[in-house]
């Protein structure tokens, strides 16, 4: 009956199997991670190293793919473009999604079922594809080819997600400390502003930077709604054909380097997202 | 101001923002997908799906969602459950696994290509090794299986992380006393696996395969970067009926057989997976 | 002066009726405790008080002024929630005064008053902490101190002590009282717990199904309970019920013994408390059932003439399954139920 004697053959049978696991572990990283490395190395060579066969697997620590990429012409507007659809599909989100997700999480009210069925129909659906309308529209009502009508776009495809997170984060902050507060002295909003809105601002942001990482990295109705203001990843699709590699990967490099940067920013709040958005 | 009216004032910008984004530009495509020489017709959809490139790019769309979405979902639940019982380095295992959930299909295109591409990755080590003695081109029309498969793993490497972060989740709610009990009435780890996890993470399950399965349907740039016109796809026939051809009406029907097929597809995949009323957590 | 009156209160959410045409007067400075099992309506009843919650019909009035228009900040109140609802992100201190800085009061003022009752129970040393660093206790005198440095004319309190184990709701009980008799505050205090309810309590309103049934001191209610329910409820264990048959004149048959009672019309239920018998020569003879020793006495569960009866007896008897006693009922202590209204009948 002692836990000593009958923990050891334990740890011995289970010391392989273990191995084989930790194995795993490391073979499903180096599958995540091995590309994007390759991706850094083609961006950190020179273009001629680019182009050349066979590939070196180290990097040179050159820039001048990266060079040529900020030179080319119309990508660095590209770039600019896409941080200013995101900035703007950021903050649209949020504004117009957070009080419905407060809504959701505080209120039971008539028509509250229709109104989920709503945002969970749009996630369910192809958005990109209501870009070839709009296109039509904007350009009667003077919003083609413009960043914000893009972002317009964007946000649609951002806000399900920004009002079931913030439902989610808003649903983690018990009634009670708001009632606590209002009857401490608050209204309904100074007790928003004064209890929730401080308890609740790292996930929000956390969202916010979901929001822009979906317009970031959107090609389709990037592609469909602007000409001459494109950007970065419409732009690139565009060049796809017909550019020389090392922009190419210069480019992904250039959309891939924030991704990272910004997963790795919410990626606590990742899971708690989708914890109460999944019912 | 009234309690009542509340939630009403709270939800009514999301709500004016979709009616004005989302279901007026529905009905526009689908206005515009009956509408041809100044009547209502099916002869948009006649013409696009007349079209030989249709039925091969339909075909290639559903062949594509076959094959990554099977993977995924099952390299996802590895993936999930790995984690769930890590200890050690759980945080930094997980922020690597979910890496590929912020690059967009056309980043993960572009790096692929570079693994792919006749003066790429796969062809220095191949010619390294010594298999080959000058790069081949993998990525042309003598190998369309290769250009397939090239997609496919771009697909599966990128798209895998949203469904781990949903089932990671889902696991996560869970309570472990289930596990627990299971353990004690002598379920093997297999047998927890396949009674305890999958039943109850059916919710998630369904949330992530609906959202695979419409993405899968949407799958665009990556095939631009890796396969360019050798690959057809359904959003690509879309994309060039717009700009290529200048056929707005064709778009739109194209269009519409997309949403057609991603809501039959989220329906189907609603009822397989559904949760008897009151058997949830 | 608050005075606390609520008019002919209502509530339904939806088809289900929470609360019935309640009517209930809270004197000033009185400790009021609605008592009930969960489900009963007290809960309600106290968030419609602090306007937490707005009632179907009927009016709440406190102080003379009709509050149950007026949004919980302007009603005079303080609240202790069940689970304290101590604020996160805010220090012991910012949570103590967080209602005084709303009221903008002048930090110096913020200062004592947060100090004053911080030392009153006896917290003063972590007014630095966040409520994290706490422990369950801690957490609840930061939620009673909060309630407290608003000086409010009425204190609610929504099962504060519900989630601390026994040793400290024992302790904080005893503390409570003492604090709140010093206040000079009106208070209605929400419990499911009959032996707090007893021990702060100036009157206990008990409910039942969304009704008031009986509202009185709680020696009163122990001794004189005005309906089935509020003897069935109060006390433990609880009060034995025995039919009684009527033999006239004010006697009645009670298990095969002729015992004086009311004169009334129809069968009643005969009901005494377990340690209101006591063994005799004559009574109600009863087979012992079930024998739980509970250290000071014996508590006893015998069958009288085919219903279960507990008894509390002295804890130097030996006694066997299946020995045969006459329980004799002590004269004052006896209570007579009509069953067909369920009340008291004198």
């Amino acid at each position: 009956m002692t836990p000593v004697t009958t923990a050891a053959p334990r740890a011995a049978t289970k010391a392989p199997a273990r191995r084989v696991y930790a194995a795993s572990v490391l073979l499903l990283s180096v599958w995540v991670l091995g590309p994007i490395y390759l991706l850094f190395v083609n961006t950190l060579s020179s273009p001629e190293a680019v182009n050349s066969f066979p590939k070196s697997f180290i990097p040179q620590f050159d820039l001048g793919s990266l060079a040529f990429f900020a030179k080319f012409d119309g990508m660095l507007a590209a770039l600019g473009n896409s941080v200013i659809v995101a900035a703007m599909t950021m903050v649209m989100s949020i504004a117009i999604g957070a009080p419905a997700g407060y809504a959701l999480s505080r209120f039971e009210f008539r028509g509250k079922e229709l109104f989920r069925l709503l945002i969970l129909l749009t996630r369910a659906f192809p958005l990109p594809l209501l870009a070839l309308p709009l296109a039509v529209l904007f350009i009667r009502t003077g919003l083609d080819d413009t960043t914000f009508g893009l972002a317009l776009v964007h946000t649609t495809l951002a806000i399900p997600f920004a009002v079931l997170i913030t439902f989610s984060l808003f649903s983690g902050i018990p009634i009670e400390l708001e009632e606590a507060a209002w009857t401490l002295g608050c209204t309904r909003l100074t007790a928003f502003t004064k209890v929730v809105l401080p308890l609740i601002l790292p996930g929000i942001t956390a969202s916010a930077i979901f929001a822009f990482v979906i317009s970031w990295n959107e090609v389709f109705a990037a592609a469909v709604l602007t000409i001459e203001n494109r950007t970065l990843t419409a732009f690139l699709l565009q060049k796809l054909g017909d550019a020389p590699i090392h922009l190419k990967f210069a480019g992904g490099f250039i959309l891939v380097t924030p991704a990272l940067i910004f997963i790795f920013a919410v990626r606590k709040y990742l899971f708690a997202m989708w914890g109460i958005a999944n019912r | 101001m009234s309690p009542r009216y509340l939630p009403y004032i709270l939800i009514l910008p999301v709500t004016l923002f979709l009616c004005a984004f989302f279901l007026y530009p529905f009905l526009l495509v689908a206005r515009q997908a009956f509408l041809s020489d100044g009547g209502y017709s099916l002869q948009n959809f006649r013409e696009t799906m007349g079209y030989w490139k249709f039925s091969i790019s339909l075909q290639n769309t559903m062949l594509l969602a076959l094959a990554v979405v099977p993977v995924q979902v099952s390299l996802a639940l590895l993936m999930a459950t790995m984690v769930s019982r890590m200890k050690k380095g759980r945080d930094l295992v997980l922020y690597i696994w979910t890496i590929p959930l912020g690059i967009s299909d056309l980043a993960a295109g572009i790096i692929w290509f570079a693994i792919f591409e006749q003066s790429g990755f796969l062809n220095s080590m191949l010619t390294g090794l010594g298999v080959i003695d000058k790069p081949a081109v993998l990525l042309g029309y003598q190998n369309p299986l290769l250009v397939f498969i090239a997609i496919a793993l771009a697909e599966i490497w990128r798209a895998t992380a949203i469904m781990l972060v949903i089932l990671v989740a889902g696991i996560g709610l869970i309570p472990k006393e289930y596990y627990e009990a299971a353990e004690v009435f002598g379920a093997s780890p297999w047998q927890r696996f396949l009674r305890i996890t999958l039943p109850l993470l059916r919710p998630s399950l369904q949330t992530a395969l609906i959202l695979r399965v419409v993405l899968a349907f949407e799958v665009f740039a990556v095939v631009v970067a890796l396969g360019g016109t050798l690959f057809p796809v359904m959003m690509g026939q879309i994309y060039s009926y717009q700009f290529d051809l200048q056929n707005a009406g064709g778009a739109a029907a194209l269009a519409l057989v997309v949403l057609a097929i991603s809501i039959a597809f989220t329906l189907v995949i609603l009822r397989a997976l559904r949760v008897p009323k009151g058997a949830t957590i | 002066m608050a005075e606390i009156q609520i008019k002919n209160v209502a509530k339904a959410f939806g088809s289900y009726t929470a609360l019935h045409d309640i009517n209930l007067t809270i004197a000033d400075q009185e400790f009021m405790v609605l008592l009930g099992a969960s489900g009963c309506g007290k809960t309600t009843l106290l968030r419609i008080v602090a306007g937490l919650e707005t009632a179907t019909t009927g009016e709440v009035w406190i102080g003379g002024r009709r509050v149950d228009h007026l949004p919980p900040k302007d009603r005079g109140i303080a609240m202790v929630f069940q689970n304290y609802a101590v604020f996160p992100h805010l220090t012991v201190f910012e949570n103590i005064g967080f209602g005084l800085r709303m009221k903008k009061l002048p930090e110096a003022e913020v200062k004592r008053r947060v100090e004053r009752t911080a030392t009153l129970m006896h917290i003063e040393q972590l007014l630095g902490r966040y409520s994290g660093e706490l422990s369950g206790g801690q957490r609840q005198r930061v939620a009673v101190a909060r309630a407290l440095a608003m000086e409010p004319d009425v204190i609610l309190m929504d099962e504060p002590l519900s989630n601390l184990d026994a040793l400290l709701r024992l302790e904080m009980r005893a503390e409570l009282k003492g604090v709140l008799a010093e206040s000079k505050t009106t208070a209605i205090y929400v419990t499911h717990d009959q032996v707090e309810a007893m021990s702060l309590a100036d009157r206990i309103s008990v409910m039942h199904q969304g009704r008031i049934v009986q509202a009185d001191k709680p020696v009163a209610i122990y001794r004189n309970p005005a309906a089935e329910f509020v003897a069935g409820f109060i006390g433990n264990p609880p009060m034995n019920f025995l039919p009684a048959d009527p033999r006239g004149d004010g006697k009645w048959m009670v298990a095969g013994q002729v015992i004086d009672g009311p004169t009334h019309s129809g069968a009643l239920k005969f009901a005494i408390r377990p340690e209101d018998v006591k063994l005799g020569d004559h009574g109600l003879p009863a087979t012992v059932r079930l024998v739980e020793p509970l250290g000071a006495h014996l508590l006893v569960t015998c069958d009288v003439g085919g219903t279960l009866f507990r008894a509390v007896l002295d804890s130097d008897l030996s006694l066997k399954l299946g020995d045969t006693l006459t329980l004799t009922p002590q004269g004052d202590r006896q209570r007579w139920f009509d069953p067909a209204t369920t009340l008291a009948v004198a």
